[in-house]
């Protein structure tokens, strides 16, 4: 029996997956790719819900695809942070010879 | 116990997914870890295929699985002797990171076997992976977006062609050489 709760239990576990991997990598692309896999597991989760609440009876036309069309959004905006972010490894790795993000600390305090 | 195609697709789907995701954090060999990637975002448009939204299964593969896995070995290709292969890829409060993930895990999914919301939905005894629908969600999907008259979403999409517009130009700008 697959149901709401098994897509939003595996939407968790792989953004508790890329979470790990966003605050522990060392590797500037290594934590892009972490976070790609977030911006999936929120996706999931989205449109888990909008695949429950389309035959809800007290929602209207539009409200029933709303998970959908913000999942939509996210993969717009996520493909183009991952453009402007490669292009920033790009930069500073020409600039300092390095993507270690242990290493690139010019606003450490 | 019943056992059908749908949930056999969605436990393996899940493994695939889960698994995959695990090897793109641990690997050591960044390359392997973007090929894992495409990997994640395949089975993701799997998942999408099971919630009867293929719409969005199709836009993953084309944009993630197609652009962002091959921008992102551009990348690699591009910086690859950045990393020494030898040392660790994980920092030092990797130990943090850990304890800090698996307590959220664990918070997440209690939260999601409590909540209210989760057991009241319409579908959440019933089974949500059915792959007949009647119809798809394609047709709808575009009135939301594009209709300039009934509820849409058409102001927010051109907003996000703006976004789009200045994520080209900003990439030009920042990964020009000088």
């Amino acid at each position: 029996m697959v149901t709401l709760n098994s897509f939003l239990v595996l939407g968790a576990l792989v953004f508790c997956i890329g979470l790990f991997g966003a605050l522990s990598k060392r590797n500037a692309v290594a934590i892009l790719m972490s976070i790609e896999i977030m911006l999936n597991a929120v996706n999931i989760t989205l449109v888990a819900y909008a695949s429950a609440f389309q035959s809800f009876a007290g929602a209207g036309h539009g409200e029933r695809l709303t998970g959908q069309i913000f999942a939509i959004f996210i993969i717009t905006v996520a493909a183009a942070e991952a453009a402007v972010a490669l292009a920033m490894i790009i930069a500073i790795y020409r600039r300092r010879s390095t993507i270690d993000v242990g290493q690139i600390n010019l606003m450490r305090w | 116990m019943s056992l059908n195609i749908a949930t056999v697709a969605f436990y393996v789907i899940a493994i695939v997914l889960v698994g995959s995701s695990l090897a793109v954090v641990m690997l050591r060999n960044i390359v392997h870890a973007a090929l894992f990637l495409a990997v994640v975002f395949g089975a993701a448009a799997g998942v999408y295929v099971l919630l009867n939204a293929e719409f969005i299964a199709i836009v993953q593969v084309l944009i993630y699985a197609g652009a962002v896995t091959i921008l992102v070995l551009f990348a690699i290709m591009l910086t690859q002797n950045a990393m020494s292969r030898t040392s660790s890829p994980f920092s030092g409060q990797a130990w943090l990171a850990a304890i800090i993930s698996v307590a959220l895990a664990a918070g997440l999914i209690f939260t999601v076997g409590s909540s209210q919301m989760a057991l009241a939905s319409p579908n959440a005894s019933a089974n949500l992976a059915n792959a007949i629908n009647g119809g798809g969600t394609v047709a709808r999907i575009g009135q939301l977006l594009y209709s300039p008259f009934d509820y849409s979403y058409v102001l927010p999409f051109e907003i996000a062609s703006v976004v789009l517009l200045v994520a080209i130009i900003g990439a030009i700008v920042i990964g020009r050489e000088e």
